[in-house]
């Protein structure tokens, strides 16, 4: 059974980043670029975890469970990350009543 | 046989990727991410990772996403207006991304990164024993403080969602 090669996970990783930063830069509301930078979050989780798999391949096991570990980490992060910025956009809307990005100017230079 | 499910599913989760970024009504935007996630679980059993494939099931698409839609209702955020004169910014945006991810292309190709095949799987690499011990142990300072930190943004987003007693909602900034 051949097994896939490592750089075909690392370029799905780039370009599903590439996606989710062109959401993040050219959306306007805000839930959609939240959701663009959790897909970014999550492309860079799978070239970590295929990373570690590189690592294991090549008989290093130690470097594969610090790749694993870091990857239990930033889901960790982006759950806290999630609720608080949730909790910020019902903060904002309560006072606004948009989350539409190109209106909310008010700390604009 | 495992090129078969790598190319079904990354297939799947590049167009969901894309239903994400693309569509114009956030519930369908979320629905799509659920899709891109759960096949990346899927890519993660195949990376030998199965821990991590239902860590990402249960936190992403069990709590995170749910947490999103729960908010999309609350806020009853109708679909995004069509961009009246953002295309300038648009257009920069695309390119600048679309560089990037040339650039990205280019470093595995140039570097030594392209093909990369590894060896099947071996038991010595799934089993989940050493991941448990590590955590509890190498990392026990990082794991108590995730901990702390998770107890931190339930506490801010508690207080940054909460409506204030008395002064009827908070003051506009």
């Amino acid at each position: 059974m051949a097994s896939v090669p490592i750089s075909w996970y690392l370029l799905l990783s780039a370009a599903l980043f590439c996606i989710g930063a062109v959401g993040a830069l050219t959306r306007r509301n805000l839930i959609t670029i939240f959701l663009s930078i959790e897909l970014m979050l999550n492309s860079v989780n799978l070239s970590i975890v295929a990373y570690a798999r590189l690592a294991g391949a090549a008989g290093n096991l130690p470097a594969a469970l610090d790749g694993k570990v870091l990857v239990l980490f930033v889901l960790a992060v982006a759950a806290a990350e999630a609720a608080v910025g949730l909790a910020l956009f019902i903060a904002i809307y309560r006072n606004r009543r948009e989350i539409d990005v190109n209106r909310l100017n008010l700390m604009r230079w | 046989m495992e090129i078969a499910v790598f190319a079904t599913f990354a297939l799947l989760a590049l167009a969901s990727a894309l239903m994400v970024v693309s569509h114009r009504n956030p519930v369908y935007s979320t629905m799509s991410l659920v899709v891109t996630l759960l096949s990346l679980a899927a890519l993660f059993v195949l990376l030998g990772a199965p821990l991590l494939a239902v860590l990402q099931v249960l936190v992403y698409t069990g709590a995170i996403l749910v947490l999103f839609l729960f908010v999309i209702m609350l806020l009853n955020v109708g679909r995004e207006a069509p961009s009246g004169g953002t295309a300038k910014g648009q257009k920069i945006g695309a390119i600048v991304t679309a560089g990037a991810f040339g650039a990205l292309v280019a470093s595995l190709l140039w570097g030594r990164f392209v093909g990369f095949e590894v060896a099947p799987l071996t038991a010595e690499y799934v089993e989940l024993q050493p991941l448990a011990r590590a955590l509890m142990s190498k990392y026990l300072l990082p794991f108590e403080m995730v901990g702390l930190l998770l107890l931190a943004a339930v506490i801010a987003a508690t207080v940054l969602a909460r409506r204030d007693q008395g002064s009827g909602g908070n003051r506009v900034g």
